[in-house]
């Protein structure tokens, strides 16, 4: 009903004459025309206007972003940096327990240009520092470091002297053992910071050279530490700058997980005028990892020129270490270690110590790290027990 | 002996400082530039023994991405985007990577090709470190060719550290696993 209805009006529509009055004339035409020709232009005005906006938005973006990740990278590389490492050790040697937590370490660093830096190592040991307190407060690192090629650079200040394996390297993630090794420990002796200026070179790739003029020992020269090397440490606090060191190192590392290194140092006094006590230090060593195995291995001996140092048996001072390792997987590492040493090698009498430390590291994270090994000591020393540690860097 | 030692040693200290002197006057220079970004491509395209062409596209590092970045950095990468360069004729496509990464305490900056899900290329840009350089050298970095990553995300194969250079050998294999995850994202796109 209703589309019979529709289909009669339409055709009522359509049969009007006056359909075809309605038609427009050329001059209508026209003016549409016109009129649609201007409403084009309008748009294309308009779209034009669209893209330029486009445009500088983009550009307003791209600006932002670069802002954004300038800002992103300078955040990290031009800002003071911080960083750090510590360690707590629980030892328990023939009966004796100790915990401590033996160093706390912060860095500091700040790059003043790409060429510039300044590096610095505050460190309290053993928790306490002060008057009749087992700990010390330490500066053990604060230098300049400039470039002066792509190859070679300068440094000056407070520095590690570059000898032995540990004495530059030595957060607890990257080493095996809860205590530092005996060896590095009583005769290089590590940890050991000087006063002076350093030159490093790349002479060739995976070939460097270490030169470097800094202040000196001051062995005490009476009483049991008597020309002991470890005693002679002064750790640059208003330290006797009499006579003065000379180091120099050779470092090969061509080859992945190679590394070969030998020092040599000339101390031109090491009682800092009292004797006129010439010394010379040699020291060598090589560190191999490859796949799950890993070696170190390093030698230390001490020369001290004159009858002080010779009447007390000290002036040889010397010792060696071999530690082979295996690391299961990237969380745990097996390891032994066999140490000799003695610090009274210049006299006859049977003063050499010994000591085996074998454990385990596992490291939950690449930069923290749990340690066990059980230590026997024999020689000139004896005990037997276990050591258990944490540590961390970051 | 001694005594002649410290002579000569006397006088080479003088040298010494002599050399410190006319070096510091020497001009600055910044990071150790090993290789261009385009050598890197030219290298890859040679390497490659076929022909290829690269595009330059963009990646924006979103939300997911950083996501997956950060657990193989410990951080989110310190960018909104990545330009990256990716084969066009290639069936399996080779990607281009140029990533950033602080070994201890400066960037170091990396390229590195991937295809298949393995690394044909990884190479050493610029070091800035002070430690650690020795990652540029061929014999160390060619350990990482054909390299790709197990079902737990890590490198499936193990890689010779150098001893004191522990962080910067990190960053080259963290890099590694973030070059290798970028390239998965952009070819399944």
């Amino acid at each position: 009903m209703k589309t019979k209805a529709i289909a009669l009006a339409v055709a009522g529509i359509l049969s009007t004459p006056n359909l075809y009055a309605a038609e427009p004339s050329n001059q209508e035409l026209l003016d549409i025309l016109k009129k649609q020709q201007s409403q084009i232009e309008a748009l294309q005005e308009q779209l034009k206007k669209t893209d330029e906006k486009v445009k500088e938005s983009d550009q307003k973006i791209e600006s932002s972003v670069t802002a954004i990740e300038e800002n992103l990278g300078t955040s990290s590389t031009k800002m003071p940096s911080i960083g750090g490492y510590g360690e707590l050790h629980y030892n328990n040697i023939e009966d004796s327990e100790s915990i401590d937590f033996h160093r706390f370490v912060l860095y500091f660093g700040h790059e003043f240009t790409d060429s510039i830096r300044f590096f610095s190592e505050l460190e309290l040991e053993h928790s306490l520092a002060g008057d009749g307190k087992p700990g010390e407060v330490e500066l053990e690192q604060a230098y300049i470091e400039m470039d002066l090629s792509d190859t070679s650079k300068l440094k000056a200040g407070l520095f590690l002297v570059p000898v032995g394996i540990l004495n530059e390297t030595h957060e607890p993630p990257t080493f095996y053992g809860v205590e530092r090794n005996p060896v590095e420990k009583n005769i290089i002796p590590a940890t050991w910071w000087e006063a002076g200026a350093g030159f490093n070179t790349q002479l060739n790739d995976g070939l460097s050279l270490d030169l470097a003029i800094h202040s000196g020992l001051s062995v005490p020269t009476d009483g049991s530490k008597s020309f002991l090397i470890r005693s002679g440490r002064q750790k640059v606090a208003s330290a006797d700058a009499d006579s003065l060191a000379y180091t120099a190192r050779i470092k090969y590392t061509a080859v992945p997980g190679l590394e070969l290194a030998a020092s040599y140092q000339v101390q031109s006094d090491v009682t800092q005028g009292a004797f006129g006590a010439d010394a010379n230090l040699i020291t060598a060593h090589a560190a191999y990892n490859s796949g799950h195995f890993g070696l170190r291995a390093l030698y230390a001996s001490w020369s001290i020129d004159g009858l002080e140092a010779e009447a007390v048996g000290r002036d040889t001072q010397e010792g060696f270490y071999v530690e082979p390792s295996y690391r299961i997987n990237e969380s745990f590492g097996l390891f032994a270690r066999y140490n000799a040493w003695d610090n009274n090698a210049g006299d006859s009498d049977e003063t050499e110590k010994r000591q085996t430390n074998i454990g385990l590291n596992y490291w939950p994270h690449e930069d923290v790290v749990f340690k066990l090994d059980v230590e026997n000591r024999t020689g000139a020393q004896d005990g037997s027990g276990f050591n258990l540690g944490v540590g961390y860097q970051f | 002996m001694l005594n002649n030692v410290n002579l000569i040693i006397s006088i080479n200290v003088r040298r010494f400082l002599v050399m410190c002197v006319l070096l510091f006057n020497a001009q600055p220079v910044f990071a150790k530039v090993y290789l261009s970004a385009d050598t890197f491509v030219e290298q890859v395209v040679q390497l490659t023994n076929e022909p290829i062409h690269f595009k330059s596209n963009t990646l924006w590092l979103n939300q997911a991405i950083q996501s997956e970045i950060k657990t193989i950095l410990d951080h989110p990468y310190a960018k909104l985007r990545l330009r990256y360069k990716i084969s066009q004729s290639q069936q399996s496509p080779t990607t281009i990577w140029f990533l950033d990464e602080i070994g201890k305490e400066r960037p170091i900056s990396f390229a590195v090709a991937v295809k298949n899900q393995q690394i044909i290329q990884i190479k050493v840009l610029e070091f800035r470190e002070s430690r650690g350089y020795e990652i540029h050298i061929p014999a160390f970095s060619q350990q990482f060719d054909n390299i790709g990553v197990d079902e737990n995300g890590k490198l499936n194969k193990n890689i010779d550290g150098i001893t004191g250079a522990t962080m910067s050998v990190n960053a080259m294999k963290k890099i590694s696993r973030v070059a290798l995850l970028l390239h998965e994202i952009v070819v399944k796109k």
